[in-house]
């Protein structure tokens, strides 16, 4: 039983080493103007998991604006528009987004028009608007910016993706913090939590660090369960069952 | 400070922020979502209490109230065929001690029901590639709860009318249509019918498609059908029913383990814990109601659930966009 937990654990660690080595090269190359961390690499999802908070604090070398945009692992996505028909409101087009981040969340320590152009805001994806979402068909444009923003908007009533942005806040002019939630609906994989340097206009130094969002204990041992032998647990299911309502029945007999 | 993103459009819930005060939510692993515990215990006892007192699975009402919230459609669908075992085993155990079931009829049943899980399971799929199963399931829940719960909401007020006024004719015991005239006759002495096998089989074949279909036991469909096909004696209904009802949710929790993994062991415990203890109430009351006053009650209650399913139908939904995580 504990193995399994300490597998998911393992596997995790693995990752994390994968993508801090690829943090520790691109510190390198920026010569450390900015070193971030956060406060847990791990979130560990348990029977009693509410959400959480992790704190991402950090330095950087000099006066400076910071962007942190935290990503959470892509996956296709459809989105469908429902149209009248008959009088019911039924599914009639659809359309089918590739590498939608499951999560997705800014903090900034200025908004960041005060800041920099578009151009970069593009080439780092900074915001909701600049978040790039590939589709699966081509449409005219404003069909296609129609679904775009239903599905920001479906993320957003689930609260995956932030509605506003939330603040980088600077204790004196070098040292940087902000506090990142993630709710009780967070869905499990790597995540990428990426800090950015702001200068005159431009990103000037950046670093990823990873956050593995993880089933541990019973939670994870039911579902690994469920995956890896779906038969017997559907068996051991009905039985448990079966059992549990013999034993309901056996104790409610003399009432 | 915080400001608003460009495209933000102003109207947006503000997601939960986090509290440290202790709760009663549990993680429930396969639905990945959180849920209070206390709400779904609540949850189970009601439908425990019905399915006890009508002999229903309560499915019909159970699949509505999971998604209500907030669980996945599918996962609502795969767990609670597992509650239902658990609720219909401790159903049938009271009713057992009261020598309340046919276990020669609900076997005839059963052989049915497999044919119609299969059946169904073919129908499924035919609309899964359609890309039209939500609004299929939708639409059954609809036309099967309006038609048989307006049914039954008419012939149960007549029949408390009746007693009401004693002089009024009296039916006749037994009428004679053209089922009682199908072939393999067999005789069902504890139920005292003398009938077709071909009837109890259909019926069961009919619920094993709603097993596979609409995710629920099909008891609603079932009570009715023994009642005024098979002229069954009505304090036998109840416990035969769930006895059939157990087979066949337990054949639909395996498939739906086995092939979609939409069965949450967690939320099936929190539901049958709370079923359970309510289906033993359920049977107490139920013992103590007259059989058109039980209809009754179980008539209003399917009726409404139609009628709401029919007005979210009908109604201009919040959003017209839905968005799906995955490959589907």
């Amino acid at each position: 039983m504990a193995g399994l937990s300490k597998r998911r654990l393992v596997q995790g660690a693995a990752a994390l080493a994968g993508l801090l080595l690829g943090g520790t090269v691109a510190a390198t190359v920026w010569a450390q103007q900015l070193v971030a961390d956060l406060s847990s690499h791990l979130i560990a999802i348990t029977t009693g998991f509410t959400g959480t908070e992790v704190v991402l604090f950090g330095t950087t070398d000099g006066a400076g604006d910071v962007a942190i945009v935290v990503t959470g692992p892509r996956a296709p996505a459809t989105v469908r528009r429902k149209e009248r028909v008959a009088g019911m409101w039924m599914n009639t087009d659809s359309l089918r987004f590739d590498q939608v981040p499951s999560f997705y969340t800014v903090a900034v320590s200025r908004p960041l028009d005060q800041l920099v152009g578009r151009p970069v805001l593009e080439r780092h994806q900074l915001g909701l608007p600049q978040l790039q979402l590939p589709a699966d068909a081509t449409l005219p444009p404003e069909q296609l910016a129609a679904y775009r923003s239903a599905l920001i908007r479906n993320k957003q009533r689930q609260g995956l993706y932030a509605i506003s942005m939330g603040q980088v806040a600077f204790l004196g002019e070098r040292l940087f913090r902000t506090n990142i939630y993630f709710p009780a609906n967070v869905p499990t994989g790597l995540y990428n939590v990426e800090a950015l340097l702001i200068r005159d206009g431009d990103v000037v130094s950046a670093q990823t660090t990873p956050l593995v969002v993880s089933k541990i204990g019973f939670s994870a041992e039911v579902s690994d369960f469920a995956r890896n032998r779906p038969v017997t647990y559907g068996v051991a299911a009905v039985i448990g069952a079966i059992a549990a309502g013999w034993a309901a029945g056996a104790a409610f007999r003399r009432v | 400070m915080v400001f608003r993103h460009r495209a933000g459009s102003g109207k947006l819930p503000v997601p939960p922020l986090p509290t440290d005060r202790p709760s009663m939510q549990v993680y429930l692993p396969i639905a990945e979502m959180s849920v209070n515990a206390l709400l779904v215990l609540g949850m189970g006892w009601l439908v425990g209490f019905l399915s006890g007192m009508f002999g229903v699975g309560g499915g019909f009402l159970m699949t509505p109230l999971l998604i209500f919230i907030g669980v996945p459609p599918a996962i609502a669908v795969g767990t609670q065929a597992n509650q239902l075992v658990a609720a219909s085993v401790s159903g049938v155990l009271a009713h057992w001690r009261r020598g309340n079931v046919d276990v020669k009829l609900g076997v005839v049943m059963l052989g049915g029901g497999v044919v119609g899980t299969a059946v169904g399971v073919w129908i499924f799929g035919i609309l899964q590639r359609l890309g039209q199963i939500d609004i299929a399931i939708t639409l059954s829940y609809v036309f099967f709860l309006g038609t048989i719960g307006g049914m039954m909401l008419v012939e149960s007020s007549r029949a408390i009318l009746r007693r009401r006024a004693p002089t009024a004719k009296r039916g006749k015991l037994h009428r004679h249509i053209w089922l009682h005239g199908l072939p393999f006759k067999m005789r069902f002495q504890r139920s005292k019918l003398y009938i077709s096998a071909l009837l109890p089989a259909g019926i069961g074949a009919v619920g094993g498609m709603l097993v596979a279909i609409m995710g629920i036991g099909g008891g609603f469909l079932l009570v009715p059908a023994m009642i005024y096909l098979l002229n069954m004696p009505a304090g036998l209904v109840a416990g035969t029913s769930l006895f059939q009802i157990i087979f066949t949710t337990a054949a639909a929790t395996l498939l739906q383990a086995a092939t979609n993994q939409t069965v949450d062991a967690m939320l099936a415990l929190l539901l049958l814990i709370g079923g359970v203890v309510g289906a033993q109430f359920g049977t107490k009351a139920g013992s103590r109601l007259r059989g058109e006053t039980a209809r009754l009650a179980l008539a209003t209650i399917v009726v409404a659930v139609a009628l709401k399913l029919a007005f979210d139908l009908f109604s201009r939904p919040d959003d017209l966009f839905t968005l799906t995580m995955g490959v589907r």
